[in-house]
């Protein structure tokens, strides 16, 4: 039983010998009797060139181009190959000195001595022309073209982002880069990437013995086209964002303006922000160090990543989500009684329009509670979370409390916080707390905070009656066009209508009706409806507003941050948004005292607000 | 009765393990790094698991032989686990997605699936009663080898999938019917004559028909009804397999894998991606340039460019071709097959049918690995990315290979001890 078919080990082991015998043959033909293969790869003087595709270029919404590219070349050196290099002659040619000639070459040896590395990186056009017709005489040096960013205006830095050179991570994580390759590092160059960066192509040339190219290997057989990359096609609008920009100078703090109908950004403002062209080229490392040791910190895209309580703004999301609860009705009324909460001097709200009109403190700390102690349990340490679990998820369903879902690199997004029960159960000890505890959340002061751009969202919703579109930058890329799907798809709130033309109603009133507390916003012909506030903060309070008009079929949303602004929220941001709104709708700004006052101040004197340095000339 | 670990293996493996290193430190050789345990670069990291390998060695030797018997299923199921989890977590690499990430290592079930599935195998075609004619039996038996093999195919890593096929050899040996070896060539060759003439294929059919023909009519008189259904069968079958040749290419096949056999065939001007080409080409100018006695260590060029992709893993017998030539190529080959044959003669010997199937089933790996591998640098076979055992650059499958001989080696030391 055991040795049964023991003969068939012989035919195994014939198997494996043939294939022995077949390999050994093969080799034999390919190294011993052929020649072809030796004389081959003495003639394999043979030099891989990338071909780096051009960047996808950037536009606005209305076509006009914001970023392109230039060309610039890298010289590149094979240390192995420059052996009897007339070092004194090239150092001539290049106008370098020896030192630094011996300090370049240490690195591209440390790199490696057989493959190439950059000598020289970004040379101009005219720099290269003045010595293109030399390099034939330097053994392992040749020239590799790449691209660098133009931005003609100086605007949008926060949104278009920057480039720059790979860094070991991205080459590990991404078989596509190589050392010195370029990639997005944040904002739309760095979440569209790979849109931006198209294919890499490779020629194949042949090399003579004196360095010289005579040709593609092949007649290009081997070669790869290089795939230029896709261009972005951008909500922007870039005369409305350079305006914006103007407004903010000699502030901090952010603009957000959005078309509610479609989510689509118009300009999104940092301040202090910087030049994009700063960081390009060769003097970008320099620049960037300096940006990012500025207190003010310019590269910050605030709009994105600050978040503050949200303030008296966030009385109109408290006002809807009660109506639609049915814990008030549009009617309800609630004395201004001070005792509860501070207020300012002012009639008591007979309704829920005229609390949204005055801001009124004491009316929606009333409302919270009837929001969080709905009465479903006897105890009201039961019955506080549970109002507290369906609150957060109307105020989730308004996009707060989580990263809005923008086109631009997540990491430099902040979700904001909506405190829920587990939060409170571990600060205060479970059926510890009550509305009592948490009350502050009903003027956008407790626990809550939120994010510039949700805030612009807020005004979006209330200006579509119940729904927002994701706010997004990209309208469509590549050569065919592209849309994003998810930047098409309404996230309703669930929340009638009806509710939420009160509340527009009431931010009408904000501007249009004495009492209003941005009377600052309003101007003629155009019904803007907004809401103030303020964002408390360590040090001058911030002064924010969120607007939209038309009241009626509205076309531009606006959320606008000062930071430390004295004056509160109807001093200084809501003017500002007004202009913002009078330059979309209108194409100009007729109030030219307003403009000019605006654009000059400087509200934060306190802090010294350090300027950009002097911009470095590429 | 324990004897000695066999010594004439083990010197094989370490004489492969050694030129293995040697060459993948040619490979990546640069003038600026040259230190030998410089962790940052590949000889430093695969002196680093050729440590971590005998000591692995060490420990199998030193453990009970009879426990890979009795976990047999246990180990095959743990790995069938790993496997489906990294279907859900791994890591995609060279277009694969085959790595579990633990941090800054990484690990590939697929390697170590090879030997669970040669335990699992061993284990059921030893069970007592068994009888191999039954359906139920074949079924398990294949079961077991297609499992993993299917679960890899998911993971799209064709070419390890591929290595599982080398089971039929243990099974021929165990008496399956030599049939189905026959009928794979038959495919193979087939396919490879079907793909050659393109549009002409009509001519082979014409030729089997002619075969058929004579082979009916002609000098044969066993003209029975049985024998005529069975050549007009075969007959129609291989017709059959032609015409589905193209569809099978185009459907089944990935664009890279129908590049990587038209280049094989010669077939460049059809529309394939030059890169495959390339790849291939350089290879065989680095094997071709050796010349008969090589360019000498670390003085290999076309290895030393950048012209050889892969060239520490997939590639290694470029720089072995290039640097060491006729000679030294025909000694590793010869160095394998000896190793081979030695391994045929342990499984001889086994007094239980567990180990000498396992043994068998370690030969077969060994010998596919091998045969993918070379074939594919020297350009006889397509682009397939499968390491040569203890030779190419990975850590993942110098262990598993590792584990693989030496559970085997353990077994033939306590052979007289039959489990
Ligand atoms: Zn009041």
């Amino acid at each position: 039983m055991r040795n049964q078919y023991q003969e068939r080990s012989t035919v195994i082991r014939i198997i494996f010998l043939t294939v022995g015998i077949i390999f050994i043959v093969r080799l034999a033909f390919m190294q011993v009797f052929d020649s072809e293969y030796r004389r081959q790869a003495d003639r394999q003087a043979l030099r891989p060139i990338t071909q780096f595709p051009a960047r996808g270029l950037i536009y606005d919404r209305n076509g006009e181009l914001l970023v392109y590219n230039e060309a610039v070349y890298d010289l590149m050196v094979i240390p192995r190959m420059t052996k009897g290099l007339d070092t004194n002659m090239f150092c001539r040619v290049m106008g370098i000195t020896r030192d630094e000639f011996d300090a370049r070459m240490r690195k591209a040896c440390k790199y490696s001595t057989y493959s190439a590395s950059p000598f020289m990186k970004q040379v101009s056009k005219e720099e290269y022309g003045s010595w293109e017709n030399s390099l034939y005489k330097f053994r392992g040096f040749y020239v590799q073209q790449r691209t660098l960013r133009v931005y003609d205006k100086p605007i949008a830095a926060h949104v278009l982002g920057y480039v720059g050179e790979v860094d070991q991570s991205e080459i590990d994580a991404d078989k596509f880069y190589k050392q010195g390759d370029y990639i997005g590092k944040s904002g739309l160059e760095k979440s569209y990437e790979e849109v931006l960066r198209g294919i890499k192509g490779k020629r194949i040339m042949q090399v003579d013995v004196h360095n010289r190219e005579i040709g593609s290997y092949m007649n290009g057989a081997y070669d790869t086209m290089a795939v230029e990359g896709g261009n972005l096609y951008t909500t922007l609008d870039a005369s409305l964002q350079e305006y914006a920009e103007g407004l903010m100078a000699n502030k901090r703090g952010c603009i957000v303006a959005i078309e509610p109908s479609t989510g689509e950004v118009l300009a999104m403002v940092s301040a202090p922000g910087y030049d994009p062209n700063l960081l390009v080229g060769r003097v970008r490392g320099e620049n960037y160090q300096m940006l990012l040791q500025d207190i003010s910190r310019p590269l910050l895209n605030r709009a994105l990543i600050e978040h503050y309580p949200p303030g008296s703004i966030f009385k109109v999301a408290q006002a809807v989500t009660a109506l639609q609860l049915g814990v008030i009705t549009p009617n309800s009324g609630f004395v201004c009684d001070k005792s509860l909460v501070g207020c300012h001097n002012h009639p008591s709200a007979r309704s829920v329009q005229e609390a949204i009109k005055m801001s009124c403190n004491p009316y929606f700390y009333q409302v919270y509670r009837r929001v969080i102690q709905q009465g479903k349990y006897k105890s009201i340490y039961k019955d506080s979370p549970y109002g507290l679990t369906v609150w957060r998820d109307y105020m989730l369903r308004f996009g707060f409390g989580q990263k809005m879902g923008i086109d631009l690199p997540a990491s430099g997004i902040t979700p904001g916080f909506i405190p829920d029960t587990a939060f409170y159960n571990k600060r205060y000890g479970r059926e510890r707390w009550a509305f009592s505890t948490i009350y502050s959340n009903s003027i956008g002061q407790g626990e809550v905070t939120v994010v510039p751009i949700q805030m612009a969202n807020l005004a979006c919703i209330v200006a579509n009656r119940g729904y927002y579109i994701t706010p997004h930058l990209v309208r469509y890329y590549g050569p065919d066009s592209v849309r994003n799907e998810e930047f098409y798809t309404k996230h309703e709130t669930g929340i009638n209508k009806a509710y939420f033309d009160i509340a527009a109603n009431g931010m009408y009133d904000v501007v249009h009706v004495a009492g209003g507390t941005a009377r600052r916003a309003n101007i003629p012909d155009i019904d803007i409806c907004g809401k103030t506030g303020t964002a408390q903060n360590i040090g001058e309070d911030h002064s924010v507003f969120i607007c939209f008009a038309p009241k009626e079929k509205p076309k531009i949303a606006v959320a606008v941050y000062v930071e430390n602004a004295r004056g509160g929220g109807g001093y200084w941001a809501a003017p500002i948004a007004s202009l913002v709104i009078e330059k979309y709708i209108r194409g100009e700004v007729t109030r030219k005292d307003v403009e000019k006052m605006y654009r000059e101040a400087a509200p934060c004197q306190k802090l010294p607000l350090t300027r950009v340095a002097k911009k470095k000339k590429k | 009765m324990e004897t000695k670990i066999d010594w004439v293996t083990l010197l094989l493996y370490a004489a492969i393990l050694v030129f293995g290193w040697m060459n993948i430190y040619a490979a990546c050789y640069d003038e600026a790094h040259t230190a030998i345990l410089d962790l940052h670069t590949m000889h430093g990291k695969q002196l680093l698991w050729i440590g971590i390998s005998v000591v692995i060695a060490l420990i199998i030797t030193h453990i009970d032989p009879h426990i890979f018997s009795s976990m047999s299923y246990l180990i095959y199921l743990v790995v069938i686990g790993l496997l489906v989890v990294v279907l859900f977590v791994g890591t995609v690499t060279k277009g694969g997605l085959s790595w579990i990430d633990f941090g800054s290592f990484k690990f590939q079930p697929s390697e170590f699936a090879k030997f669970a599935t040669a335990l699992a195998l061993g284990k059921y075609m030893s069970s007592l009663d068994l009888d191999y004619r039954q359906l139920r039996t074949k079924l398990i038996a294949w079961g077991l080898i297609l499992l993993p093999a299917g679960i890899i195919i998911l993971q799209h890593d064709t070419g390890s999938a591929l290595v599982f096929a080398s089971f039929l050899l243990p099974l021929y040996r165990e008496g399956m019917s030599p049939r189905i070896l026959i009928v794979g060539l038959v495919a193979v060759v087939l396919f490879v004559v079907t793909l050659l003439l393109g549009k002409y294929k009509l001519i082979l059919v014409g030729v089997l028909a002619a075969i058929a023909l004579l082979y009916l009519f002609g000098w044969l008189n066993k003209r029975t009804r049985k024998h005529y259904i069975w050549v007009t069968a075969v007959f129609a079958a291989c017709t059959l397999f032609i015409f589905s040749v193209d569809f099978a290419f185009e459907k089944v096949l990935q664009p890279h894998q129908r590049d990587r056999i038209y280049v094989l065939l010669g077939k460049t001007d059809e529309k394939t991606n030059s890169t495959t080409g390339y790849n291939v080409y350089q290879s065989k100018i680095a094997i071709g340039s050796g010349g008969v006695f090589g360019k000498g260590f670390l003085k290999g060029t076309i290895t030393k460019a950048d012209f050889v992709p892969e060239q520490e893993t997939d590639f290694i017998f470029c720089t072995v071709g290039e640097e060491w030539g006729f000679v030294g190529s025909t000694l590793l080959i010869l160095a394998y097959i000896g190793l081979l044959f030695r391994l045929v003669t342990l499984a001889e010997r086994q007094y239980s049918k567990f180990s000498r199937i396992y043994g068998y089933s370690v030969a077969s790996i060994l010998f596919l690995h091998l045969f993918i591998n070379i074939g594919m640098a020297l350009g006889l076979l397509p682009v397939i990315g499968i390491p040569l055992p203890f030779f190419s650059y990975g850590g993942s499958s110098l262990m598993a290979f590792t584990i693989l001989l030496f559970i085997f080696l353990r077994q033939d030391q306590e052979r007289t001890n039959p489990i």
